[in-house]
């Protein structure tokens, strides 16, 4: 089946859209040879993340095995993961 | 795996075979470029540094045409010197000669003039071509693989795609005992800390955290701040968050592949494995570094199409932009598009990064070798011309 998203490393909480994938899609996952489905809240456009978990408040996001940034706030598997939900360890990029 | 490759006399492995035409000061690349225009199996190296310069940068030049010379895709050497250059060229030869390769010197001033210094050079490098030719191809492990790492015209498939595909080939290459080098400074301000945590012990990450400091240090002197604003506004809309993600797209060339040690510009590695080079971003000045620094081969991963080339070590261009695959098809090596479809697993486009490495390694042209488009070449220098 088609991916819709991708995940860089198994250790990896969030995964990224390889396409845009509409609000309510049951969205095909890539991590390594297999798939997993995640049913996306609202519309995730290509490029922009997802979460494959829920992530507490407070929690890491984990991309290429590596922490990214940390969670402002609660995040529920398939909600969007973005500026709006995650902040750097080391200033925001729309903050700076 | 195994590869075809070129043993030479310091034990190191050539995955090409030139008589390398390497001119020591930027006075003389126009002989340089002639002696190798005229001799089949020879290639010239041309910069514009060697003179008028401060003493480290100098020295810095001596450091990297030494390095040049001692790259095992060249198996013999003719230096092309002006006469009057900062360059230390006895060095140069000397260096060279130390690692048993053979070494000449034709200089201009010496020989009175360009015509005369070029008839006497073509004479030398035509002898170093035809004893070079004698030197048969071999069966080398993967081991004596030294891969320089590079990426440019970066967009957001190469964070995606093409990067950790090729991190999933370095993961394989340095598990079989090969080496490969990582430069670009300045694509890891931002995940700094993070790279830290990927070396081998604290000193080696207080080494790579100095060298971020440094290049910093240099740009701020400049008046710019290079951390400000990242992400950027365009980065943010395409779904980069934090500064973190940013220059992880970049780093994931390695993979989870640990650091072992960190090295200043040019210099070669004395441990195997993945170690880490001062450089900056810019191809000339990074395609040479670590030709310098012994890489016998360099994967180089592009969004939008980057075309530049290196005039003795072959660069594997490698995509995930299915578009640029298609526009680019004379400078484009491999596709791992497949990733971005979803059709193809990063482990398999890994894996197939890696079979264009042997492949590439034994002999199979690259593009810009093909093309002829080899012309990205400069030391990098840090102090002022004066």
């Amino acid at each position: 089946m088609r991916r819709d998203a991708i995940v860089i490393k198994r250790q990896d909480n969030v995964a990224t859209a390889i396409r845009d994938i509409p609000a309510g899609k049951k969205a095909e996952v890539g991590v390594g040879e297999q798939s997993v489905s995640v049913t996306v809240g609202k519309d995730i456009s290509f490029g922009h993340k997802l979460s494959l978990h829920h992530i507490r408040n407070g929690e890491e996001i984990i991309k290429y095995g590596t922490v990214i940034g940390r969670a402002t706030q609660d995040i529920q598997p398939g909600e969007h993961v973005h500026v709006h939900n995650v902040e750097s360890t080391r200033g925001r990029g729309d903050l700076a | 795996m195994k590869f075809l490759g070129y043993h030479r006399p310091d034990g190191r492995v050539g995955t090409r075979n030139y008589v390398g035409v390497l001119s020591t000061v930027v006075c003389a690349n126009e002989v340089a470029r002639a002696i190798a225009g005229q001799v089949k199996g020879a290639v010239a190296f041309s910069h514009q540094q060697g003179c008028c310069q401060t003493p480290p940068d100098l020295e810095r030049v001596t450091q990297a045409l030494s390095g040049l010379g001692r790259n095992p895709n060249l198996a013999a050497v003719l230096l092309v010197s002006l006469g009057c250059e900062g360059t230390d060229v006895a060095q140069v030869a000397k260096s060279i000669s130390d690692c048993g390769k053979p070494v000449q010197i034709v200089a201009i001033q010496e020989e009175g003039g360009a015509a005369k210094t070029t008839a006497k050079g073509v004479l030398v490098a035509q002898q170093m071509a035809v004893a070079a030719s004698r030197i048969p191809r071999v069966e080398c492990p993967s081991s004596e693989l030294v891969l320089g790492l590079k990426c440019g015209s970066s967009d957001t498939t190469s964070g995606l795609a093409a990067n950790p595909a090729l991190g999933v080939a370095v993961e394989r290459l340095v598990e079989e005992g090969g080496s490969a080098i990582l430069g670009e400074v300045t694509e890891v301000i931002g995940a700094e800390h993070l790279l830290a945590r990927q070396c081998k012990d604290e000193n080696v990450a207080r080494d790579l955290l100095s060298l971020v400091e440094r290049m910093e240090q240099r740009v701020k002197a400049m008046g710019v701040d290079m951390r400000g604003g990242q992400p950027t506004p365009g980065n943010i809309k395409g779904g980069l968050t934090t500064i973190e993600e940013k220059s992880l797209g970049a780093i994931a060339k390695i993979g989870g592949t640990v650091i072992q040690a960190v090295y200043e510009y040019g210099h070669r590695p004395e441990v195997k494995g993945l170690v880490f080079m001062d450089s900056p971003g810019r191809e000339p000045e990074l395609l040479t570094g670590m030709a310098a620094a012994g890489a016998n081969l360099i994967v180089f991963t592009t969004g939008r199409g980057a075309p530049q080339g290196f005039p003795f070590v072959p660069v594997i261009k490698v995509t995930g932009n299915e578009v640029t695959w298609k526009k680019m098809q004379d400078h484009m090596d491999l596709s791992v598009h497949g990733v971005m479809d979803g059709e193809e697993s990063l482990t398999q486009a890994g894996q197939r990064v890696y079979e264009s490495i042997i492949e590439t390694a034994s002999g199979v042209e690259t593009k810009a070798e093909v093309s002829g488009y080899v012309q990205a070449m400069d030391i990098y220098v840090t102090g002022p011309v004066i």
